[in-house]
């Protein structure tokens, strides 16, 4: 590989890891969905180097475009973007970075002991990941699939909806006691 | 570039969402890290998807990306609707079955 490709991968790694650390460090609820926005757009990036273009721009669209508008705009409606400061449960914050720690080394473990060599990704022809080639499968192997997650997205439609809506006052009709 | 490095990027990031779901009090940070941890799955699917150059991996992720979007708008929703009983997103506080 040449240099400047061992730049890119190694810088876009480092952005996203870093984006990662942001969001997960960054107290202010605003700024960690801005990293998560820089985050989901540098894989956006990897994606499109991965042979998958038609993934890429739905992630950049719906990713970073609906769902993270929609978190910053239930953070702002709520005004939820700072919690205060207390710890409720004592030495939590250790118990969870020992954990992960923990599943750090289990990764780096099964990548040591693994007994699976496996080769550098094959150069893959322009015409792989195409819209094109993404309709034709979908539309074909996997049209039921297709059509249980317009189900999923409908139902959640309505139920978020439904969620949302403001209570009526429920009408009290109860008999009156006659003495 | 060599399979191992989308691996290990996507099991880093899977970490930090982990992480992020263990330390956070914040309701909607909680939920913020869980999209961190799909995309870090959606890495690993295109990521197949292009070395075995089968193309189920990138459908997969384009259903996992709308299953996604359902889980936001929902939970969203229940963040709106228990903020307003509580008026706090504190994880810690929504310890109650009943508001």
């Amino acid at each position: 590989m040449p240099v400047i490709g061992t730049i890119f991968y190694v810088f876009l790694g480092i952005v996203a890891i870093g984006s990662a650390l942001g969001m997960l460090i960054n107290r202010n609820a605003i700024y960690a969905a801005l990293f998560l926005v820089l985050n989901f757009a540098t894989i956006a990036v990897l994606y499109l180097a991965l042979g998958a273009p038609f993934i890429a721009l739905t992630q950049i669209i719906v990713y970073a475009g609906a769902i993270m508008v929609l978190f910053l705009f239930v953070i702002t409606l709520l005004g939820a973007e700072k919690l205060p400061g207390y710890e409720p449960i004592k030495g939590h914050r250790l118990v969870a970075i020992g954990m992960a720690l923990v599943f750090l080394v289990e990764l780096a473990l099964f990548y040591f002991v693994r007994n699976q060599t496996t080769g550098p990704i094959p150069f893959l022809s322009a015409e792989f990941g195409s819209p094109k080639n993404i309709g034709v499968v979908m539309f074909t192997e996997y049209l039921l699939p297709f059509e249980v997650v317009a189900f999923i997205l409908l139902s959640a439609t309505v139920g978020a909806i439904m969620l949302t809506k403001p209570d009526r006052k429920v009408p009290v009709n109860l008999p009156q006691q006659q003495d | 570039m060599p399979l191992s490095y989308f691996l290990g990027l996507s099991a880093i990031m899977f970490t930090i969402g982990v992480l992020g779901v263990i330390l956070r009090r914040n309701a909607l940070v909680i939920f913020m890290s869980l999209e961190l941890m799909f995309n870090a799955a959606n890495l690993v699917f295109v990521t197949y998807a292009s070395y075995y150059q089968v193309l189920t991996g990138q459908i997969f992720v384009f259903f996992i990306m709308a299953v996604a979007a359902a889980e936001v708008a929902v939970g969203l929703a229940l963040m709106v609707a228990i903020f307003r009983t509580k008026h706090s997103i504190d994880i810690d506080q929504m310890s109650s079955l009943k508001g």
